[in-house]
């Protein structure tokens, strides 16, 4: 239950506030902000507890959205309220700015009252949502009675998040593997800590109201073919496919999650248009795409050279693109020469760092570079405490070693068969925080 | 002013300056700092020498970035280089940046301070002063070691510009404040008073600061500066608003130097050169008179100074309080401030009268405004002003007016603040109680306190209501029945469950007759508080019934009915179930005789200092410390536990003790509710003031008389030197063997011989309070370890052992304290005491701590005589000489003459034989000059019977006086020892 809700700017002056409860009261608005924004110390805790009242907070680039409530509840529900929040907004004006907000500030408030009910998350599709909440005022005139009756039974019926009587002259289905790898390795190259967070998202012009089925080569579903049918000639085939194990899932609400408890099938009947079907978790057998080789030596009290190798990790064919390696130089900095064999390299005063960035690299290659560094002798005896050397890149398959195996649809009402659908698959692996100690 | 240099303005700085401010971000603002840091890390680095310009540009740039709250770690050596420029504004930010950021670093100070030097010496004015200004900004022990020397040479050299000794002063105050033993007193001392007479006002005004904090440390030194400052003084006041042009500020002359030569003349009793003091007062009086001339200005500037001024001449007077005709001006003056409808003033009117009230001058005075005083207290907005409205009428309340005040402060009361709402509980406690005539008002007082503001009550104040109606039998029919009507409401306080408990299970008896509070009456109306109560008032309320089953044997039934129930007998609190039992046991049981004589009405309370006002001196904060070590801080809470058991009234009740002239106060001087305005006085002293209680309470009551006595001795006395000194070696360096007893200890065990309370031994870290009971052959002796100082003690320990036979004659236990003693703080440590048998040595105290590193090591001897176990005995004179004569033979009686070394006044006598323990028998001796005296020593093993005579020559001249003491005792051990200890004690 969530008692009010508000939206600030980097300076702390309030952009949107809607209070839900009366026991949140207008005083809540300053304490967040002093407490929070303006606090002496940068507050790192999304959660703070200000005189029993709890403010959730997120911060999207210079906006603080914060949720109020005097009452205990579920943490989670609350940030996931704000994320929905903030992409229901982002997909009705785009990038979220004080300054869009500023503009669109009369449709802030409808969505606000829209998707939160005396403190109560409701319907946050955003498909759904624009059947009713439109930008363009006038339209609500052309509107048949029909059309509005439709959108009465649809946002009340049992499957809110898609309007019946959808038609599309082609049939097409786009879905994208999203995946973001996290590690942290030791100097010598010993693995500390590494997990990848996935999400499945979707994109579907579909007519009518069709049924899909996803399958992906998930570990659990694997095993169990195999042990079902050993005759099975499809079944030894794949169960010689790697298959991987997901720590732990979540779907969107259009999945039958009974069906998952039983059978762990995802079938649905998907929203129109965009739309995140899964969000999921793996910790083993991680493809790792670069490896990080550090070399660091220190040449008396005012010098230190830095030597970097990089070596991707995948099948040559396939090209890995906006790569950049941060190195992080002690803060005594007073000069940097560095010798790159690929890409460019810069020191970066303001970040404390040399930045190395390299456009394209394809799969297993090696790119060094190397940097002197210079240093000013100071008084401080404090040692240099060798922040990790970080990267980034983006690479196009699952480092989760994840396969979509099928995705079937099937409407009985229409007269087009699964064939006659389009797929579009594709799989993106980006970086998360990836890390190598120095 | 040195020419400045091109493009003073800096623009770089102001650049990054306005670059900061327009950053949207934290990151931003990191963003850009990181950027500016390592381009200054670049230039710093660079090989080619950088100009003074910008250096002195980056290094303001790092101070900018520093103030900000980033760390900076490099630039200090730039900044030193700054200092050697010879530009003012690259010297000045140098200075800046050091005194900003230069923290006690080795090799860096070394360069700084030769910079410094360089500069003292320089005979340019500016730089001089930035040198004394970046001494004092930076203030640390090494810049004192380099420069205490001096400092004062420049202040006192008679080329020295003017500008340069105002720095020069305010720069040593600074040092000498900050590490005191490095200023060295010299010759240059006397000159500085003269500085006094110095034409410039600007040097006057800085070197009465130094003067004023020098001379409070050392007053002998400074004492030419009162004429001196007076005279200063008489030419400003006497001076027209004109005539000292930039010194006066809105038409008043010089308000700063008037005031700090005030409060200078405050250092110092009032000078005694008739004509200086002539002049003083000519100079208070002109101020005063000032003060009721009209304005000359509206600004808030000129009447701030004016008042200033004032409140600084009043404080003089009070602190001279000599002159009545002052006093009473001073006070006339406040009263009109009083009014004022500045907060501020009325504030500090009311402050200043309250110290003006304890004046005898003028405390006749003060009471004339008791109105406008209690209207404050009713309407003043700030609660701050209303706390000191309730203080002054404390401070003001004497018998002719105590009534009001207390019925005032009641009212008030129940709307007061809840900060100050406890102390006003007490304030009101100790005015009804000290000023008592009536004591049913004092009792009726006290319940509507207790109606009003139970919660802030605290037990202290309704132990000393029983202790006080327990010891008057006029009030305790009185109080019975007020009690009973009280307790009618259907609401009370749980305070007043317990008072209620105690006096009707007391004197129940005495209200019994009337119908309307027949014994069951009383009964079920106790009973009926008795579910809302806690478990120790409940236990309270046990006690009250067992005792009401003995005065109104008709109610045995059905208090043995409550007794008996589950709720009582199986109560899941330990305390509640054995009263419970025991008392249900007792009643059933023992006869009616037995029961009357183990539920006696419990005797009178012993007179004592009332712990109500230990209570409110312990709230006045932690400088009073030394003052409750003597009072007993800790009594309250022992009577409380021995008050409220009725297991400890059965134990008490055997005991028979002398009833004492039951004195409220416990005071113990001659008349002491008679004793008006001036014993008042003293005793408020004694309640405020946070040093040099001794004198003060030396009248209030008579153990702090003899320690205050004995005190100054114990300080004198060099008995352990300080950790500083070397010549202490064999003390400071020893080894962990406990030091041989000090050579002392013999003289202050002497001292303890009839008096158990009181300070033990005291020197520059330690003070050793004592608090000791006894009760037959058992002993409970309280030690309480004061820090003097204000570093902590680490290690702490302590040990009491008996020496050869003592072993076995004497059975010591203690209880180990905490090794460690925060400065400033006591710690308390118990020590039980068995008698086995007679016994001469007496048990070693061994301390040891550290201190700053040294180890300390103490011996004393702990003072536990034989005499201490003695029981009184009271007989009649035919009974005495029957068991003198029995006691007859030779070396059962110990005899000594001696020379008297005291006066031979009676009471004193009589106040240390009856210290000794004795019973003091009074018309048995034929001669009513000679004192005689009975009492039992209990030991484990044998009882001694002891009879005592003293026979002073009170005819002879003083100096001839002299003592015979006769003792006699059944064992010839405890009579040659009694008789030694007694015969150094007149």
């Amino acid at each position: 239950m969530i008692g009010g809700l508000f939206i600030y700017n980097h300076k702390g002056e309030v952009l949107i506030s809607r209070v839900y409860r009366d026991d949140i009261g207008r005083n809540a608005v300053d304490a967040f902000r002093v407490n929070v924004i303006h606090a002496r110390q940068q507050v790192r805790s999304p959660v703070t507890n200000i005189a029993r009242t709890s403010f959730f907070h997120v911060k999207r680039s210079n906006i603080w959205l914060a949720a109020v409530t005097k009452q205990n509840v579920n943490a989670a529900m609350v940030f996931e309220f704000l994320y929905k929040m903030c992409d229901v907004m982002a997909s009705y004006f785009g990038k979220i700015s004080e300054e869009n907000i500023k503009n669109n500030f009369v449709l802030i408030y409808e969505l606000l009252d829209e998707i939160l009910d005396f403190g109560y998350p409701q319907n946050s599709e955003t498909g759904a949502l624009k059947t009713f909440i439109t930008q363009q005022g006038i339209k609500g005139q052309f509107q048949t009675k029909e059309e509005q009756s439709q959108i009465t039974s649809q946002v009340t019926g049992q499957i809110g998040w898609r309007r019946e009587g959808i038609k599309y002259r082609r049939n097409e289905l786009f879905l994208d593997v999203l995946e973001s790898v996290n590690l942290l390795m030791s100097p010598q190259g010993q693995v500390l800590s590494a997990h990848v967070s996935g999400r499945v998202v979707m994109k579907s012009y579909l007519s009518g109201m069709p049924e899909c089925k996803f399958g992906m080569n998930d570990k659990i579903v694997i095993d169990k073919a195999g042990k079902g049918g050993v005759t099975n000639e499809a079944g030894k085939s794949t169960s010689g496919k790697q298959s991987i194990a997901i720590d732990d899932c979540t779907f969107n609400q259009c999945v039958r999650l009974s069906k998952f408890d039983s059978e762990r099938s995802i079938s649905f009947i998907p929203p129109d248009g965009d739309y995140e079907l899964m969000r999921y978790r793996t910790t083993k057998d991680i493809i790792l795409p670069f490896r990080v080789i550090p070399l660091v030596r220190e040449v008396g009290r005012t010098k230190l050279e830095v030597k970097v190798v990089i070596k991707s990790n995948f099948k040559p064919s396939l090209l890995a693109q906006k790569i950049e390696v941060r190195i992080p130089t002690p803060l005594n900095t007073s000069g940097v020469q560095v010798i790159c064999m690929k890409g460019k390299a810069k020191y970066k005063a303001s970040e404390n760092a040399i930045v190395w960035k390299i456009k394209r690299m394809a799969g297993m290659k090696e790119s060094q570079i190397s940097a002197e560094i210079e240093l000013l002798p100071t008084n401080d005896k404090k040692k240099w405490a060798r922040p990790p050397i970080s990267m980034n890149f983006e690479v196009p398959f699952a480092p989760s070693g994840l396969k979509v195996r099928y995705l079937k649809v099937f409407e009985s009402k229409l007269n087009y068969s699964d064939h006659d659908v389009v797929k579009w698959v594709r799989y993106i692996g980006r970086s998360g925080i990836y890390e190598t100690r120095c | 002013m040195p020419a400045v240099s091109k493009g003073d303005g800096m623009r770089g700085l102001a650049v990054f300056i306005s670059d900061i401010r327009n950053c949207k971000s934290k990151e931003a603002e990191i963003k850009r700092i990181n950027k500016e840091l390592a381009n200054i890390r670049s230039k710093f680095k660079g090989d080619k020498a950088l100009d003074g310009y910008s250096k002195k540009k980056y290094v303001c740039k790092l101070l900018f970035i520093f103030l900000l709250g980033h760390d900076i770690d490099f630039g200090h050596m730039e900044a030193v280089n700054l200092l050697s420029s010879n530009k003012y504004t690259e010297k000045q930010i140098g200075y800046l940046f050091i005194s900003v950021l230069v923290n006690s670093n080795s090799e860096l100070i070394r360069l700084i301070n030769n910079a410094i030097k360089n500069d003292l010496s320089s005979r340019n004015p500016t730089f001089m002063c930035l040198a004394l200004h970046c001494i004092a900004n930076v203030g640390s022990r090494e810049m004192a070691e380099a420069f205490a020397g001096e400092i004062p040479r420049i202040l006192v050299a008679g080329d020295t510009m003017d500008s340069v000794k105002q720095s020069a002063a305010l720069c040593l105050l600074r040092l000498y404040k900050a590490s005191p033993d490095l200023v060295l007193m010299g010759e240059w001392t006397s000159r500085v008073v003269h500085l006094l007479n110095d034409q410039h006002m600007g040097v006057v005004t800085a070197a009465i600061s130094l003067i004023t904090c020098l001379s409070s440390k050392n007053p002998d030194e400074f004492k030419t500066c009162v004429s001196l400052a007076v005279s200063r003084l008489s030419r400003i006041v006497s001076s027209a608003s004109t005539d000292l042009q930039d010194y006066t500020y809105y038409f008043v002359p010089a308000p700063w130097l008037s005031c700090k030569l005030l409060r200078l003349l405050q250092c110092y009793p009032p000078p005694e050169d008739g004509a200086v003091k002539g002049r003083l007062v000519e100079c208070l009086e002109t101020i005063l008179n000032k003060a009721q001339e009209p304005p000359k200005s509206k600004k808030v500037q000129h009447s701030n100074a004016k008042n200033a001024i004032l409140f600084e001449a009043i404080s003089l007077i009070i602190h001279y309080d000599s002159e009545p005709n002052l006093l009473v001006r001073a006070c006339n003056q406040l009263g009109q401030f009083l009014q004022h409808r500045e907060t501020n003033l009325r504030y500090l009117a009311l402050e200043s009268m309250c110290t003006l009230a304890s004046s005898e001058f003028s405390h006749e005075a003060v009471k004339t405004h008791i109105e406008t005083v209690i209207n404050a207290l009713k309407t003043e907005r700030d609660v701050s002003v209303r706390q000191r409205a309730a203080d002054l009428l404390y401070a003001m309340c004497d018998r002719s007016n105590a009534k009001q005040i207390v019925a005032e402060m009641l009212s008030y009361l129940e709307t007061a603040d809840y900060s100050i709402r406890e102390e006003m509980v007490l304030k009101v406690a100790i005015l009804a109680e000290k000023y008592a005539v009536d004591y049913s008002w004092y009792v009726d007082t006290i319940l509507n306190l207790i109606r009003i503001a139970g919660d802030y009550v605290s037990e202290e104040v309704w132990y000393r209501v029983i202790q006080i109606v327990i010891n008057r039998d006029d009030v305790q029919g009185y109080a019975a029945k007020t009690v009973f009507e009280a307790l009618q409401a259907p609401a009370c306080h749980e305070n007043m469950v317990k008072v209620g408990g105690y006096i009707l299970g007391e004197f129940g008896n005495l209200i019994a007759g009337d119908p309307r509070s027949s014994p069951l009456v009383q009964f079920n109306l106790l009973h009926s508080k008795f579910h809302l109560c806690s478990v120790p008032t409940r236990a309270l309320l046990l006690s009250a019934y067992i005792k009401f089953i003995n005065l109104f044997p008709e109610t045995k039934a059905t208090i043995q009915e409550v007794l008996r129930s589950d709720s009582q007998i199986r109560n899941s609190d330990v305390e509640l179930q054995q009263r419970a039992v025991e008392y249900l046991k007792l009643s059933s049981i023992a006869s009616t005789d037995v029961l009357a004589t183990v539920l006696e009405e419990m005797p009178p309370f012993p007179e004592r200092e009332s712990s109500i006002l230990a209570k409110l001196k312990k709230k006045k904060g932690p400088g009073a410390v030394s003052v409750e070590l003597e009072d007993g801080k800790e009594r309250g809470e022992l009577n409380g536990g021995g008050d409220r058991g009725g297991d400890a009234a059965i134990a008490a009740s055997n005991a028979s003790t002398p009833s004492p002239s039951a004195d409220l106060l416990g005071l113990r001087s001659a008349a002491p509710v008679s004793g008006a305005a001036p014993s008042a006085g003293s005793l408020l002293v004694d309640v405020f003031s946070e040093a040099g209680p001794a004198a003060a309470s030396a009248g209030v009551n008579d153990d702090g008389f003899l320690s205050a006595l004995h005190a100054p001795e114990a300080s004198d006395s060099p008995l352990v030197e300080g950790p500083g000194d070397s010549d202490s070696a064999p003390t400071s360096a020893a080894s962990e063997d406990p030091a041989p007893p000090l050579p002392e200890s013999d003289e202050l065990l002497n001292k303890f011989v009839c008096k158990n309370n009181g300070v033990l031994f005291e020197n520059q870290l330690l003070q050793i309070g004592i608090k000791s009971e006894y009760r037959q052959n058992l002993g409970r002796m309280y030690l309480f370890y004061g820090n003097k100082t204000s570093v902590q003690f680490v290690s702490f320990s302590t040990t009491v052992s008996c020496p050869g036979e003592l072993q076995s004659q004497l059975n010591v236990q203690t209880k180990t304290v905490e090794p460690l003693v925060e400065g400033g703080a006591q710690v308390q440590q118990v020590i039980n005491i068995e008698c086995l048998t007679d016994f001469v040595d007496a048990p070693l105290l061994n301390i040891k701590f550290r201190y700053g590193g040294a180890l300390q090591n103490i011996s004393l001897k702990l003072p536990v005589t034989i005499n201490k176990f003695f029981q009184p005995t009271e007989m009649a004179a035919a009974d005495f000489f029957q068991r003198w004569k029995q006691l007859s033979q030779p070396q059962q009686e110990a005899q000594k003459i001696f020379k008297a070394s005291h006066g031979m006044d009676t009471e004193v006598l009589k106040a240390k034989l009856l210290g000794l323990g004795t019973a003091l028998l009074e018309n048995v001796d034929p001669n009513p000059e000679n004192y005689v005296c009975a009492g039992v020593i209990q030991t484990k093993a044998q009882q001694v019977g002891c009879l005592l005579r003293l026979e002073p020559n009170a005819q002879a001249q003083p100096g001839e006086q002299m003592y015979r003491l006769t003792l006699r005792s059944s064992k010839d051990t405890v009579s040659q020892r009694v008789c030694d200890l007694l015969a150094e004690q007149f």
